[in-house]
């Protein structure tokens, strides 16, 4: 499976939650597949989805997940021992690696190489770190979200990418609407 | 006066609750105050722009953040400050400490001591300089104002304003 037809699976699971998305394309796919209020979509800053998305997690206590890239992970690695350090049950990180920086024509990554994101979560001190293949995630992340744990997930699937376009929401109205449903 | 609580008391009245930080010398003593109060949740971070982005994250879920690093993380912060904090129109004071100025003993810190001002009015960042001691009176008015225009705003606090890098 590659990350859009993940996304469109998992869909259901993310609609109740607070959802932080990666920049460029896994954006781009979630706002085309079910676009509400409840997902804030990054325009820019690549690698910071799991700081954006922790930070919220530790400042208020509805579930909270992250959705990441291997290269995204690998461009922000500082953060796996700061959630590790801090870990918190309402949040959960998924990183969907497919060995490629997607977003920019699948350039391979080291993810995809001799890196394994499982084993560095894990060194970095972050207890509950979940390897899994794609088509067995939903279940996997229903798991992560209603436990009081905070669970790493690592989903491992193909590279590619569909067209789409990209998204027109204004960031203020972004950054608006999901501060209200963050307070409802 | 101690500059340090000083500091921190203004944080904790405009209800800055979850402050990150990356050290500096010079910070040490604001950033033992920051971690002794119970008021506010710090979270040490790895990186200045990481940091950004667990501020970020606060704020959206109702804390009022703030950032303690030094001037060589404006060379770090330039696509964070513009993609995330000023284009979703996020507040964060940061308390930085300006190396490379007077009374700096490694010159090496004066090579982006010299870009920082630059750098930081380039990105039409509001920034305030505090080179004496009192200079720490106008702070509480400067968090009121960041929090008021929803922007990241520089304090820039150089070795004068904290006594003497490594004499204090």
């Amino acid at each position: 499976m590659i990350r859009s037809e993940i996304l469109k699976e998992i869909a259901p699971i993310l609609n109740p939650h607070l959802i932080v998305c990666n920049i460029g394309l896994p954006s781009q796919e979630l706002h085309m597949i079910d676009d509400n209020e409840r997902n804030f979509y990054m325009l820019g800053t690549m690698g910071l989805s799991s700081s954006i998305g922790f930070g919220l997690a530790l400042a208020q206590e509805k579930p909270v997940i992250s959705i990441d890239g291997d290269g995204s992970v690998l461009t922000n690695l500082g953060t796996l021992p700061t959630i590790a350090n801090n870990a918190v049950g309402n949040y959960t990180l998924l990183i969907i690696d497919n060995g490629s920086y997607g977003s920019t024509g699948d350039q391979p990554t080291y993810a995809g190489m001799k890196t394994n994101l499982t084993d560095v979560a894990r060194a970095c001190g972050c207890e509950n770190v979940i390897e899994v293949q794609d088509k067995d995630l939903g279940p996997v992340l229903q798991q992560a979200v209603d436990s009081d744990q905070m669970t790493i997930i690592v989903c491992k699937c193909d590279s590619g990418n569909i067209k789409l376009p990209v998204i027109t929401l204004d960031p203020v109205v972004i950054r608006h609407r999901f501060m209200e449903a963050v307070k409802a | 006066m101690n500059i340090d609580k000083k500091i921190v008391d203004d944080l904790v009245a405009n209800n800055v609750s979850f402050v990150t930080t990356v050290p500096c010398k010079q910070l040490a003593g604001v950033i033992e105050e920051v971690e002794a109060r119970d008021e506010i949740f710090h979270i040490p971070s790895n990186k200045e722009d990481e940091g950004m982005g667990l501020c970020a994250g606060a704020f959206m879920g109702g804390k009022r953040p703030a950032i303690i690093m030094q001037n060589t993380a404006i060379g770090v912060t330039i696509n964070t400050l513009a993609t995330l904090t000023q284009l979703y129109r996020m507040p964060l004071p940061m308390i930085i400490s300006y190396r490379g100025e007077l009374r700096e003993p490694v010159a090496c810190q004066v090579e982006m001591a010299v870009h920082t001002k630059a750098l930081l009015a380039q990105l039409n960042i509001p920034t305030y300089h505090f080179h004496w001691k009192d200079d720490v009176q106008e702070f509480d008015n400067i968090l009121k104002y960041t929090f008021m225009c929803n922007k990241p705003v520089a304090i820039l606090t150089d070795a004068n304003f904290w006594g003497g890098y490594g004499d204090q």
